[in-house]
């Protein structure tokens, strides 16, 4: 019995050996193994002179000055002879032809004393009655200053004296920065920047979505099928309400902001009113809070109103300001500039928050009635179940039927919406009908599994190819590369980071839920101080991606250092390219440093 | 008067936790909870304040049943019910003073405490509570700076700033040295004979439940076996409790 086995184990060794050699031979013919290229001479010369190149990236250049020295030579040799006048003064550079005078096209010795030591050169002939200077031979001096080379002859016969040059060139002067050497200065501070700026979006935008994407805090996030329906129903108009207000308050703000001044008295006293009603809404005792719900609801939309205005004033008051700076300061107009820009971010973002702000107080409202209505009775709350869930499902699929056209433009809309509706009724229907009343959906399991599935859509995609679709939408440059690497960023943190929110100690969980304490204090206090350290860990190593990755962004349009690298490389411009390869791997060797410095410190 | 009624808990994986579990606790006693590992002591606890939820009976306490309370009426009730555990779960790299202040979040305006702020009466209760303990000194340490008997400490404070009307502890000192046992006991107890707080209180020694107790019962397999006081749980009752095999210690 033990031998069988081992006789089947070993002829299954056998087999899973020679499976993988075949594995590896089709390997080999499918990336076209050619070993022989790689032992041509011709190949290896090629490979010489580009690691050559390579070796000598193009970062100084000097001024050069010419030494010239030159001696009169006959072509061809006259009947009477000829001899060359010896050199006046044998302690400055000199040269003799050997012979003196020769035929055309003739071998002749050209020999050179007290030159540089190791300087080198041309050796031309000019030929008499033009201005060409042919060269016949190369100066390579030896630690004497001294050199002898074999030279033909320029086919110019002549009857007069003709003249042969040696001319030495030396560097003279400090050694400066080339061109490439300065652009390749600007693009790899572009590329540092771009990474730093997809880093810092990224990570503010991953790091709320990753608690949504971790199944431990998700798991337990469950609504009665009435609740579910109410969030659907009521989720959307308020987001739509919220937009609705802050573009009223967005044409309100722009009314107000004629002067400059005006904007600045109407934001201060806006934020002093908002200061203190928040105050006033925080310190307020529990008691007098159930006392006068509507009277403090009131109070607090109007408050709400001030602080958006308050806020768009504040964004309108930057993009004033920060355009006078931009235009007053000069070489510091990027500081102007930036503000302006925050100004206009804060514009954007107050939409958006403003519809988030209206969604999340209508889907409270709709989860506090769906608690009221799950106290009536079971016959009561199965048919407002069955209305509700229908209402929600046909309003949901209409929701759907949107988007998909918004992507697809078909032209028989009318029906489409008409479909959509009554699948998503009669699905709602079936649904509302078939379910217990009060019995819990896991919506927590759906967002989960929702905002997983878009991470792992988006982090497929590199970002290379991302931005290809940013370039189209902001055009060629850094910009559309830094958002390609930001949304590679979500997805990638996001992912990693919930992973983490996955690994966390339950006890601290569980104990500060035992407080009762809501759902944002329990991530507060007891997620967020546990997943600190290998969120810091995570962003800077992400960092350190995004660094390398942005120096090949440029490749697709992106911006940074490899626009420059891909166009010398196909210029075969290698000692360019070298140079930026060279600025490439001395930034990533720094942010490595950097990198591990900082987790060392925070982790 | 907390009164369990019929409680039943099934897991998963189709594990009867508990199985028909009913008494009542009256408001002010020391009950202890025993039995072997894997009984169901801590199920027990723990679906008392629904950090598990059970499968189907009742839990009536203060004119409501906590057993189908919604998540509202839940957090409220929770917050009168402070919890004690064998690991002590504090939150590592949070303060001592920070731990001890979660135990008002649920009473705190929710808005302030995402900022880490708290109402100045309720630091300077804290550090009441963290000087009852005696680890006063230690408030701004890091928690996991401190030692397993001072983490139990701020355990206990941590409950104790809920105001709570029940603590609930789930084996507070088995993964304690045996000799820093009393002490900590002794803070219990402390809270319920001056405070007025039901405790309710699983334990492994024997010695134990017969110093500090009022009552015990005994869990089994997820079944009640006994319900008593503690000097009446002879040889015979101990066997019924821990099985033929088991030997008393102590």
């Amino acid at each position: 019995m033990k031998k069988k086995r081992t006789l089947l184990h070993s002829l299954g060794v056998g087999l899973a050996v020679v499976l993988a050699l075949v594995a590896y031979a089709y390997g080999f013919q499918v990336t076209k193994v050619d070993l022989a290229e790689t032992k041509s001479e011709h190949r290896q010369e090629q490979l010489t002179r580009i690691l050559r190149a390579l070796a000598h990236p193009q970062l100084f250049e000097y001024d050069t000055e010419d030494h010239m020295v030159s001696l009169p030579v006959m072509v061809p040799c006259p009947d009477a002879g000829f001899e060359a006048p010896t050199p006046t003064d044998t302690s400055e550079p000199y040269i003799t032809m050997t012979p003196a005078c020769a035929e055309p096209r003739a071998k002749v010795m050209i020999e050179g004393f007290n030159f540089e030591p190791y300087g080198t050169g041309p050796i031309n002939f000019l030929p008499n009655g033009s201005d060409v200077n042919l060269q016949i031979g190369k100066i390579e001096a030896d630690e004497n200053g001294h050199f002898e080379v074999e030279v033909r002859l320029s086919n110019r016969p002549s009857e007069e004296v003709q003249e042969i040059q040696a001319i030495t060139r030396t560097k003279v002067g400090a050694p400066r920065w080339t061109q490439t050497a300065r652009d390749t200065w600007d693009k790899i501070v572009e590329t540092v920047f771009l990474a730093l700026l997809a880093t810092t979006f990224g990570t503010l935008l991953a790091i709320p979505l990753s608690f949504i994407a971790a199944r431990n805090l998700m798991k337990d996030v469950k609504n009665s099928l009435l609740g579910m329906s109410l969030a659907i129903l009521f989720i959307p108009v308020g987001a739509y309400i919220g937009i609705l207000i802050s573009k009223w308050l967005s044409t309100l703000s722009q009314n107000l902001t004629s002067s400059t001044l005006l904007t600045f008295v109407g934001f201060v006293l806006g934020a002093v009113i908002t200061w203190w009603g928040i105050r006033r809404e925080m310190n307020r005792d529990e008691d007098s809070i159930a006392n006068q719900k509507i009277a403090r609801g009131l109070e607090m939309l109007v408050i709400g109103l001030i602080g958006v205005l308050t806020s768009y004033l504040l964004s309108a008051l930057a993009m004033n300001v920060g355009e006078y700076l931009s235009e007053h300061l000069g070489s510091l107009g990027f500081l102007g500039r930036f503000i302006r820009d925050l100004g206009d971010i804060l514009g954007m973002a107050i939409g958006v928050m403003t519809a988030l702000t209206g969604a999340g107080i209508l889907s409270g409202f709709a989860s506090k009635s769906a608690l009221k209505l799950n106290r009536k009775a079971d016959g009561v709350i199965h048919i407002l179940q069955i209305v509700l869930t229908a209402a929600a499902g046909a309003f949901l699929f209409w929701l759907i039927a949107l988007v998909l056209n918004w992507f697809y433009q078909y032209n028989n809309y009318q029906a489409l919406y008409w479909w959509a509706v009554i699948l998503g009724g009669l699905g709602g229907l079936a649904l509302g009908i078939f379910t217990k009343p009060r019995q819990t959906m896991p919506t927590g399991l759906v967002v989960y599994f929702a905002v997983r599935t878009v991470f792992n859509a988006i982090r497929s995609i590199e970002p290379l190819v991302w931005a290809i679709i940013f370039v189209v939408w902001v055009g060629i440059g850094p910009f559309a590369g830094s958002m390609a690497l930001a949304l590679h960023t979500i997805a990638a943190l996001g992912k990693l980071y919930s992973e983490q929110v996955e690994n966390i100690m339950e006890g601290p969980l569980e104990a500060i839920q035992s407080t009762g304490a809501n759902r944002l204090q329990t991530i507060i206090y007891g997620v967020i101080p546990q997943v600190v350290p290998p969120y810091v860990s995570f962003t800077m190593y992400r960092w350190d991606i995004n660094v390398r990755m942005s120096t090949i962004i440029g490749f697709a349009g992106g911006g940074g250092i490899g626009f420059l690298l891909l166009q010398n490389i196909n210029l075969l411009n290698y000692r360019a390219a070298s140079a930026q390869m060279l600025a490439i791997a001395i930034v990533v060797a720094a942010m490595d440093y950097i990198s591990s410095a900082v987790r060392e410190r925070y982790v | 008067m907390l009164s369990i009624k019929n409680l039943t808990k099934i897991y998963d994986g189709g594990v009867k936790a508990l199985n028909d579990v009913s008494f009542d606790v009256p408001q002010g006693e020391f009950l202890a909870v025993i039995g072997l590992s894997g009984s169901g002591k801590s199920t027990l606890l723990r679906c008392i304040n629904r950090l598990i939820e059970p499968t189907d009976g009742d839990i009536f306490w203060e004119g409501m049943n906590i057993a189908k309370a919604n998540d509202d009426e839940l957090r409220l009730v929770r917050r009168r019910i402070g919890m004690v555990f064998q690991h002590f779960n504090l939150v590592h790299r949070s303060s001592v003073l920070t731990n001890v202040l979660s135990g008002r979040l649920g009473y705190v305006n929710p808005a302030m405490s995402v900022f880490n702020r708290f109402p100045k009466s309720d630091i300077e209760n804290a550090m009441k509570q963290l000087e009852r303990v005696g680890i006063a000194d230690k408030a701004h340490h890091r928690a996991d700076e401190l030692s397993g008997g001072q983490q139990q400490r701020v355990g206990i404070a941590r409950a104790m700033m809920q105001n709570p009307a029940i603590i609930l502890a789930d084996e507070p000192v088995a993964s304690l040295d045996p000799v820093l046992a009393h002490s900590i006991m002794q803070y219990l107890e402390k809270i319920n004979k001056e405070d007025g707080v039901t405790v309710l209180c699983s334990l492994h020694f024997l010695d134990l439940v017969h110093r500090y107790a009022d009552r015990v019962v005994a869990l089994n397999n997820g079944q009640l076996m006994f319900d008593g006081k503690p000097d009446e749980i002879d040889d015979e009752k101990f066997k019924e409790i821990y099985g033929r095999e088991a030997e008393r210690v102590g």
